[in-house]
């Protein structure tokens, strides 16, 4: 597989003879914001589209459907018992099966049954009691025996369902819940790498990633954007690595996800397809996609016809049942098994089933139960890797409320780690740090937006204590009552217009004089405090 | 003449004749010979046969009338999915021949029966335990390659090109 270069993102849209390769550069200065603008606003537009214009002409809407590749997080591969490793020497990681020397045969892995009927399980997926294996024959230098074993006519779940949220609404702060059908999950190997040499005309196999376990999701094309495309892809990801069946880092290839984007209008049949492949993270997935339907807008538009320059893989042919294994028999209950099979030969749904730990879902309940806090947040909490740790620890060690906390970290502390790209494990503050500083807050020793400076000092210099910054910087609160009323005095006198407008009528105006005090104390003063002596003194 | 002598006469005959004609003879001959009941024509019949070859019975020549021509972009097809050369005439014939062999699998009824993919069917499938057993032998495998560089294989670039139907 091509690795993509730094900095530039490259979407592969292949034809059976030739590739053609389209860069959209993402330059953070200059054609990010215009492919954002662009993205945001004709997404927004889309995914609302139905909504809004029904009574106008009918606009081209975008469809997406998902193939998902994740590879199984095994010790072994799926068929041999070579390691999975994601770096190591050329070719070290390859048994003789994997390199289809004569005589091999295919012996499946245990392991990676049970994580495919845990993910089936986890998506309400129908797993199917008996799954055939099959071969699916192309010619490809990567693929020494010249076929994959797959499981093309009976997988082994179908029918199920991924439900996802993304924040959307104009200040995109309102969670929308969508979901979109699982058509099937098959068990299928993975193919080797190839290096291409273009200079010298030849191509370099590194065969130790072939015949590594792989789960295809095939989903239904119900999605229309990128946005929601993406979200279905992270809270794959999130299900996958809460029941350990993928660790889901997209970087490193352990999930891939190609997209057929087609355009048409509603009520219309489905208009041609296109394939977006090779992308690395979920971010550049979203933008890939957009620009598919923009691009194939634009085509139609203009009266062209959207090319299909897909490889033809769904066609029938090429298929035959893999002779080597026999069909793979899942079992409901203990007692339906074969009694004289050992239990290391049998896969029991009612033991995995058990065995399922807590998904992303019932996380994002728990939390708005225990906590009280809007769903809003804890899909923010659990969508943010390590999140809800940190929450949950500071929340452990301050008496402020649960709410207040959830500001704090939602807002000003994600907003830092986004500002910097970092993760949370990276973070200069840590929860005990915050709780302190919040503790401080709740008695009153100082105000709110001292509180947000003093949060600001911390991440700059993670060796102090809160306790320290106020202490050296004199942010504690201003109690004494004169030199308040002193001070808006002051502002009061020295401001009679805006005291005039608020005598008049006009409240607003004492915002403004209550920021002019807040200046004055440099934030140190209690803003309640304030804002009755002002009112006081222009009552 | 007796049995033993009629067989060996029949060997005799199958050899020199070409494969071609020799079928016909045979299953004559052993239909011929199930005819007596006796110790040594149970030894005759048994090597009679196993004289017979395996494909022995073409179909009627109605059932293969549908299959006389293979057209020529059939056969490129085959030849892209298979990676099998045609190259000239006698390519051609041979490949319609084993077509007309398996057609004889029309002549069997299969009505209310369920396919089979292996004989092995029922067998259990065997599961392994995620342990570590193999692999770490590039050296062993770098030695099968013609071509390596530097602990990888070389390939050509993308798939191999077959020549254009001119250039056989």
């Amino acid at each position: 597989m091509a690795a993509s270069s730094a900095g530039i993102g490259t979407l592969l849209c292949k034809n059976i003879n030739k590739q053609i390769e389209i860069f959209y550069p993402t330059n953070r200065r200059y054609t990010w914001c215009v492919i954002r603008r662009i993205c945001t606003s004709i997404s927004r537009f889309r995914c609302q589209g139905q909504i809004k214009r029904k009574s106008a002409p009918k606009e081209l809407v975008g469809v997406v459907g998902l193939e998902v590749h994740a590879q199984i997080q095994s010790i072994t591969k799926l068929f041999s018992g070579s390691q999975v490793r994601f770096q190591a020497p050329p070719n070290s990681l390859v048994s003789f099966f994997d390199a289809s020397l004569p005589g091999t045969l295919p012996v499946l892995n245990r392991r990676c049954v049970e994580a495919a009927v845990m993910t089936g399980l986890a998506l309400d997926c129908v797993i199917n009691r008996k799954s055939l294996f099959d071969r699916k024959h192309y010619f490809y230098a990567d693929l020494p025996a010249g076929y994959q074993i797959t499981q093309q006519r009976r997988p082994i779940a179908v029918d199920g369902t991924l439900t996802y949220s993304h924040l959307g609404g104009t200040r995109r702060n309102t969670l929308i819940t969508k979901s979109v059908r699982i058509k099937q999950i098959q068990l299928e190997q993975d193919s080797g790498k190839s290096l291409h040499d273009d200079r010298r005309g030849q191509t370099l196999i590194d065969l130790n990633r072939a015949g590594v376990g792989l789960m295809e999701l095939v989903m239904e094309p119900d999605m229309s954007c990128g946005e929601e495309a993406a979200a279905a892809v992270r809270e794959l990801q999130l299900i996958l690595q809460a029941l350990g069946t993928c660790q889901g880092h997209m970087d490193e290839g352990q999930l891939r996800v190609d997209a057929n984007v087609s355009v048409h209008r509603p009520g219309d049949p489905w208009g041609v397809r296109t394939e977006v492949k090779n992308i690395n993270s979920g971010r550049n997935l979203a933008r890939a996609i957009d620009y598919e339907i923009q691009r194939q807008v634009g085509v139609l538009k203009n009266g062209g016809t959207v090319q299909n320059e897909t490889r033809s893989f769904d066609r029938k042919s090429g298929f035959m049942p893999e002779p080597n294994l026999p069909p793979l028999i899942v079992y409901d209950r203990p007692s339906t098994a074969p009694p004289c099979v050992h239990p290391s030969q049998v896969v029991v749904l009612e033991e995995v089933r058990a065995g399922l730990p807590e998904l992303p879902r019932a996380r994002r309940t728990r939390l708005v139960e225990s906590y009280d806090i809007l769903p809003e947040h804890s899909f923010t909490l659990v969508n943010e890797d390590g999140l809800t740790d940190y929450f949950e620890a500071v929340v452990k060690e301050t008496k402020a409320g649960p709410r207040k906390v959830i500001g704090w970290v939602n807002q000003v502390l994600l907003g830092l780690l986004h500002h910097h790209s970092l993760s949370v494990s990276q973070s200069p503050v840590t929860p005990q740090m915050l709780a302190q500083l919040l503790n401080l807050q709740e008695n009153g020793q100082i105000s709110s937006s001292v509180a947000k400076q003093v949060f600001q000092e911390l991440w700059r210099a993670p060796g102090k204590t809160a306790q320290q910054i106020i202490q050296e910087q004199d942010l504690g609160i201003v109690s004494n009552t004169t030199e308040i009323h002193r001070i808006c005095q002051k502002v009061v006198d020295s401001h009679p217009d805006q005291v005039q407008a608020i005598r008049g009528g006009n409240k607003k105006v004492l915002n403004k004089l209550m920021g002019l005090v807040q200046k004055e104390t440099k934030g140190r003063a209690d803003p309640v405090l304030v804002r009755s002596i002002l009112e006081e003194k222009t009552s | 003449m007796s049995v033993v002598n009629y067989a060996r006469t029949l060997q005799k005959v199958i050899l020199n004749i070409g494969p071609r004609c020799y079928h016909r003879w045979v299953t004559t001959a052993s239909v011929a010979l199930r005819i007596r009941d006796s110790k040594q024509n149970f030894r005759c019949r048994l090597w009679c046969g196993l004289l017979t070859p395996v494909h022995y019975q073409y179909s009627t020549e109605g059932n293969t009338s549908k299959a006389k021509q293979v057209p020529a972009d059939l056969v490129d097809k085959l030849e892209r999915l298979a990676l099998v050369d045609f190259p000239n005439q006698e390519g051609l014939v041979c490949l319609k021949k084993a077509i007309r062999f398996a057609d004889q699998l029309h002549v069997v009824d299969t009505e209310g029966v369920d396919p089979m993919d292996s004989v092995l069917e029922n067998r259990a499938l065997y599961l392994r335990e995620d342990v570590v057993a193999e692999g770490d032998c590039a050296d062993r495998l770098l030695q099968l390659s013609k071509d390596t560089v530097e602990e990888y294989f070389v390939a050509p670039p993308g798939n191999i090109p077959l020549p254009g139907r001119e250039e056989c």
